[in-house]
């Protein structure tokens, strides 16, 4: 083995010190590649080379704030008791002294008012949430838009979902844990959903709260659901995911020199290992900062959990708040059926979208792939405009999402704004079927009109703000050309056809029809490729004729 | 590094050297530019300062997170401006941490932009897909090896493994029986249960803990009451207050638009489930001119002169109306439970 390896070696290299090594970190690195072969591990990664553009930080700010959360929730679990047992209260936050409270909340009121630096380190924690989701949803907006969810990374655009999904789960099961009147009101909310499940609601609501509601078991059960379950998914996932970034290698846009056979940037070490580590203590430091400055779930201001009494302004973490405007705009609708059931469809049907609208984004990369019928590799990524129905998709969904959370703030909306709640929630619901459909139509056409103008930049070149006087007299403006790097640039991408459908008969002159299936395929590859969905990329013709002369300018 | 570069590179390196017929090629990789640290070693020097000093800051900062704490009170409130009254200790905290943090990354960037090299190096991509030979050959032995479990043959190991495989998780489900207890009737009754026309159940105010007399009741006013008996210091008593909580209000008789609602009061005071019929949160905002309720949860709208119909909102019934009176003495009771389930409605509730 070692003699087969050795004539391996090219004179240039360093001849090894193996056996012999030059210093300590070699001894280690020899002791530790004896037992599990880091160096062949090395050899691939050490010098991998990452592309740079500023969107690829957004998939880092999620995975260090998923870090911040690990560190600062174990150092939580140490102080915090998840236990529904009542005691009453005598700590140092006078206002609420011998009231009576669970010890989730009392524990939680400690951590706040007892522990140094427990507030601190409780605000970092749920600051970082926050930046989490929201980095997650960014992060996946950006790889949606950018075409970069194609094959060969579908797999991980599905991992990518499900860890947002489960992070707001995560994060709801958080915000329920220290029982204050807020997060008891949140559970509530859960519980009168799940009894709107059809048939099985009941038993699924009291074997989760082990009895009729609050009961005394549902903190500790989502106590390990949030610090055990969920997050043990997520690591497995997060894993995976990174691993799967790691052996796609990344995506890259269109450039100089940069093909889909490559990829663009600098090495690991150390250029990338020293921006993404510090890239790591800057996210940690602003959050930290952050919570040092702004108040976040201030739970002693709204008092313990009781059913019977609420807050007014009673609002989910933010990324909750598109099930919640689901729920507020539905129109209270319950009926019965087979005599004497009651199926209450004003909760169910918001509870039924909300996973709908989630799969809906789960599952295009599918659809995209089976309606352009592309089978191939991308590693160039699409600019959002050169694939217009698509942005306009991601544009649709974006509208509705943000129509809902006008709905779910809608009291908010009505306070702010001196508007009647009623007003809002009429205007929400015709919203919730219009806007989406307005937004596509625009963004759609906006992607058309910046396609058209690419177009125009490439044939005539850059406007230079210049106005020249011709020796006949006419005025005209001076256009810089492109450079060959921008020429390139802005005509690299692909334009599919749509499909077509197959000839009415074989090759036997057998008449044979096409499925249902395969019409609904053509026709919306026709809407997603067809006239009128994509200009038409300059020709290497008509960019001669303009170019030498004979054309208008 | 040379056998990694694409072809096109070599022919057009950072030059634009493209052939006349296709104005849209490839010009290759640009040269590489030198930053001015990379010409000016005291640019260079002026950076490596710039680094090390973030890193020195940052030790302080680390220094002053621990003074900070083994220092400051955890219940000192100080003003500071922009951001009014916070806990000093953990403004302190937080400044100091986020501080010294902060410098570590800021000096890591900053060195990797500036000092460490920014050559752009290509790396070529392997098509993530196997190659045919590969393919086949893994095939193959697949079905060898599948061919020697004798698996497709015997096909009653087969279905028999499969059934099995199929039934093991059963037990996991059924493991989770022992979660809760089955729903019965629960959800059918509350508190107000116990109560009989023999020994009836008074009325009692939440807030003042005293049985509630009719003259002590103003009209138009929201009283919120619970059944006598039921102490906050009880076991259950968040599981019985989530389901008992009374919303008591006074009507003028002649404004009560359902007789039947009108009945079930005395003397115009009307006994509402508190408990919201949408989700279950308490109802709490009252406009006394409208008799509308309002629960701030969803906004469903409750119009209590009228048996506390929906108005608005999503509640899909109205609230449930307890039966009320007044004993020899005078005080409220109930003589009974409400006659349909109170809050969120669910498969089994009867309509
Ligand atoms: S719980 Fe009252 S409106 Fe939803």
């Amino acid at each position: 083995m070692s003699s087969a390896s050795g004539t391996k070696n090219s004179a240039s290299k360093p001849a090894s010190t193996r056996g012999n090594p030059a210093n300590k970190a070699e001894a280690a690195a020899d002791w530790v590649d004896g037992r599990v072969g880091i160096y062949s591990l090395a050899k691939a990664n050490l010098r991998k080379i990452f592309p740079d553009h500023w969107s690829f930080m957004l998939g880092e700010i999620c995975l260090y704030s998923f870090i911040i959360i690990i560190l600062t929730g174990v150092y939580l679990t140490l102080f915090f008791t998840p236990s529904m047992a009542e005691t009453v209260y005598h700590g140092s936050y006078l206002p609420l002294n011998g009231i009576r409270m669970s010890e989730a909340y009392a524990s939680t009121l400690d951590i706040s008012f007892e522990v140094r630096g427990g507030l601190l380190i409780r605000q970092i924690h749920h600051w970082a949430a926050l930046v989490f989701v929201a980095a997650m949803l960014v992060h996946m907006m950006r790889v949606f838009f950018t075409g970069a969810f194609r094959k060969p990374r579908e797999i991980n655009w599905v991992f990518g979902f499900l860890l947002l999904v489960l992070g707001m789960f995560d994060g709801f099961f958080g915000y329920s844990l220290p029982d204050d009147l807020l997060s008891g009101t949140g559970i509530r909310f859960m519980e009168g959903a799940i009894l709107a499940v059809p048939l099985v609601g009941t038993y699924i609501q009291m074997f989760l709260f082990g009895g009729e509601f609050p009961g005394t078991d549902i903190i500790p059960r989502f106590f390990t659901i949030h610090v055990l379950l969920i997050p043990g998914i997520m690591l497995g996932l997060l894993v995976a995911h990174l691993i799967l970034v790691f052996y796609h290698k990344h995506t890259q846009w269109a450039g100089p020199g940069k093909t889909e056979k490559n990829v663009v940037g600098m090495p690991l070490m150390p250029v990338y290992m020293a921006k993404a580590g510090g890239f790591f203590f800057l996210v940690f430091g602003i959050i930290a900062a952050i919570s040092a400055i702004a108040t976040i779930n201030p739970i002693w201001a709204v008092g313990p959990y009781r059913p019977d009494q609420v807050s007014t302004d009673a609002q989910p973490d933010w990324y909750m708040g598109f099930s919640e405007g689901l729920i507020r705009i539905m129109p209270g609708w319950e009926i019965s059926v087979w005599g004497g059931h009651t199926l209450n469809l004003g909760v169910m049907v918001p509870l039924a979208v909300f996973p709908l609208v989630l799969v809906a984004i789960a599952v295009w990369p599918f659809i995209e792939s089976w309606v352009t019928g592309d089978k191939r590799e991308h590693h160039i990524l699409d600019r959002p405009r050169n694939a217009p129905v698509r942005t306009a998709f991601g544009a649709a969904w974006i509208s509705l999402y943000l129509i809902l959370l006008v709905g779910g703030g809608n009291d908010l909306f009505a306070t702010h704004l001196h508007l009647s709640i009623n007003t809002i929630t009429y205007a929400v619901r015709v919203g919730f079927f219009v806007v989406p459909v307005l937004t596509f139509i625009v963004t759609k056409r906006w992607c058309l009109g910046l396609q058209r103008r690419d177009k125009d930049k490439v044939l005539h070149g850059r406007e230079s703000g210049v106005i020249k006087r011709l020796p006949h007299g006419e005025f005209v403006e001076v256009h810089t050309p492109l450079s060959q790097k921008d020429l390139h640039s802005l005509t690299a991408h692909e334009q599919p056809q749509p499909l077509e459908l197959p000839a009415e008969t074989d090759e036997n002159g057998v008449a044979r029809k096409a499925g249902v299936i395969t019409k609904t395929r053509v026709k919306l590859s026709e809407g997603f490729y067809g006239e009128g969905n994509q200009i038409a990329k300059p020709t290497t013709e008509e960019y001669h004729e303009i170019t030498s002369g004979h054309g208008h300018h | 590094m040379s056998e990694n570069l694409p072809e096109a590179h070599d022919a057009s390196h950072g030059t634009a050297l493209v052939s006349h017929d296709d104005p849209f090629a490839d010009p290759g990789l640009p040269a590489h530019e030198p930053r001015r640290t990379d010409i000016d070693e005291r640019a260079a020097k002026r950076a490596e300062r710039q680094v090390s000093l973030m890193f020195v800051v940052s030790m302080l900062a680390t220094i002053g997170f621990i003074a900070s704490y083994a220092s400051i009170d955890a219940d000192k409130i100080v003003y500071i401006f922009p951001l009014g009254h916070v806990s000093a200790l953990n403004f302190a905290l937080g400044m100091t941490l986020g501080v010294a943090l902060f410098c570590i990354g800021a000096g890591a960037v900053h060195w990797a932009r500036t000092l460490m090299s920014d050559h752009e190096l290509p790396a070529e991509r392997h098509p993530i897909e196997a190659d045919d030979d590969v393919r086949n050959d893994v095939i193959e032995q697949f079905k060898t090896g599948a061919a020697e479990s004798g698996f497709g043959r015997r096909k009653m190991i087969r279905n028999t493994l499969i059934g099995s495989m199929a039934l093991v998780p059963l037990s996991g489900v059924v493991l989770l029986r022992d979660l809760g207890p089955l729903p019965e009737k629960k959800l059918l009754h509350t508190g107000w249960d116990k109560a009989t026309q023999s020994s009836p159940i008074k009325l009692v105010n939440m807030n003042t803990d005293e049985p509630m007399k009719p003259e002590d009741i103003v009209q138009g006013s929201l009283t919120f009451a619970k059944p006598e008996g039921l102490e906050e210091s009880a076991e259950d008593f968040q599981q019985q207050i989530a389901k008992d909580a009374l919303m008591i209000v006074r009507i003028a008789p002649g404004d009560i638009k359902d007789a039947e609602s009108r009945d079930k009061g005395f003397e115009g005071i009307l006994a509402y489930s508190k408990i919201c019929t949408h989700v279950g949160c308490p109802i709490s905002l009252y406009e006394q001119q409208t008799h509308h309720a309002l629960c701030p949860c969803h906004q469903s709208t409750f119009d209590l002169a009228d048996g506390a119909r929906v108005i608005f909102g999503p509640a899909g019934h109205p609230l449930p109306q307890l039966k009320i009176t007044t004993d020899e003495q005078g005080f409220l009771i109930a003589t009974g439970d409400f006659d349909e389930p109170v809050g969120p409605s669910y498969w089994e509730r009867p309509r």
